[in-house]
């Protein structure tokens, strides 16, 4: 990883190494392997298990994987199934699980878009967006010359998917089975990976404080009201950090 | 009141109910995103509060999950989890900022206590 900022500062793009498509492609597939891959992996076993606990069928089980692809909506909607909850219910309790993917997209796209990319590309792209692939995007994209993002981010995003859709598969297959402390660890892993990226990835003062903002401010709002708590931590915690951060730029 | 996921609508219902409240719900988000995303410039500072509002709705996801977790982790005590999570942290940033070691830490100790709480 470049020790490049991933702050405010308009990007420098490093010198275009003339690498074929396809070679970018496989270095976004390359990247997904290590770290990033285990954990997500891990965290999808638990995912297997949770759905079939809920009663929902193998086949459904890994669609949801590959066709939502945020862990947490995929929770919810399970949860809301479980429960039986309406159609319109499990509709908005899952849109509500989902809206931090709309800013998380519009931040990446700039980074992401090449000069040639269309718009067709960059709707199927924006599928990939959730955390893992967002975290591991926000902190190499810079480094990456322009023409090689979006292949990039696709070998990244398919790897990543595969890689989930046969974890959910073997969580689905081997729930129960394992020791409540081990699946509990392997629950544990998503949040931890998630806090520790994301704290290695903000290097500006805006972003760290966003950080801190939000992991104290959802909390706090959850106390009152546990469906919208992810919106106003996100949106006030957001736009806090912002501010200060302009403050204290300015100041300086 | 709309059918629920039981609803005997036929073999697809499931599917059809999957699509609209999974993936409907979820990937609509993610094309107003690209429809705004195309509109910013990298160095607007519009483009810096989206980043910001961005994080903050992951920061508020981690807490959660951290808090409120599903499964067998949800017998630990929060503390533990939150003290586990901040070891992971605290490795990360002293043994050279290596993912590997802050997972593994934090993973250590929610073991270890657990372990040690629950024999």
């Amino acid at each position: 990883m470049s020790a490049e900022s991933a702050g405010d500062a308009p990007s420098h793009e490093p010198a275009a190494s003339h690498r074929p498509r396809g070679g970018w492609f496989l270095a976004g597939v390359k990247a997904a392997v290590g770290v990033p891959g285990l954990v997500l992996f891990a965290s999808t076993v638990g995912f297997g298990g949770f759905a079939r606990e809920a009663g929902l069928p193998l086949g459904l089980t890994l669609l949801m994987t590959g066709g939502i692809w945020a862990l947490p909506s995929q929770i919810v909607l399970t949860g809301s199934i479980a429960a039986g909850s309406s159609l319109a219910a499990a509709f908005v309790a899952v849109s509500l699980s989902a809206v931090r993917l709309m800013p998380m997209t519009a931040a990446i796209m700039p980074m992401l878009r090449g000069p040639k990319t269309s718009r067709l590309r960059l709707l199927v792209l924006s599928h990939f967006v959730a955390v893992t692939a967002w975290v591991l995007a926000m902190t190499r994209l810079q480094s990456l010359p322009r023409e090689g993002r979006a292949a990039w981010f696709a070998g990244l995003g398919l790897a990543l998917a595969a890689a989930s859709v046969a974890a959910t598969g073997l969580g689905y297959w081997g729930a129960g089975e394992l020791p409540p402390v081990l699946s509990g660890a392997l629950v544990f892993m998503t949040p931890v990976y998630f806090l520790v990226s994301m704290s290695g990835a903000a290097r500006s003062l805006t972003e760290r404080l966003a950080l801190a903002i939000g992991l104290v401010l959802t909390p706090l709002v959850g106390l009152f009201d546990t469906a919208t708590d992810l919106l106003w931590g996100g949106l006030v915690g957001g736009t806090l950090a912002f501010l200060i951060g302009r403050v204290v730029g300015r100041a300086r | 009141m709309t059918p629920t996921f039981a609803s005997d609508l036929g073999p697809l219902w499931p599917y059809l109910f999957i699509f609209i409240a999974g993936f409907l719900a979820t990937e609509m988000w993610r094309w107003i995103g690209v429809l705004v995303g195309a509109r910013l410039d990298e160095a607007s500072p519009v483009l810096g509060w989206v980043r910001a509002v961005a994080t903050a709705l992951v920061a508020g996801v981690i807490a959660k999950m951290l808090l409120a977790p599903g499964g067998s982790l949800a017998t630990t005590p929060a503390a533990l989890r939150v003290v586990a999570a901040g070891a992971g942290l605290v490795a990360y940033l002293v043994f050279g900022r290596r993912l590997f070691v802050g997972v593994a830490a934090a993973e250590a100790v929610l073991i270890a206590g657990w372990l040690a709480l629950d024999p």
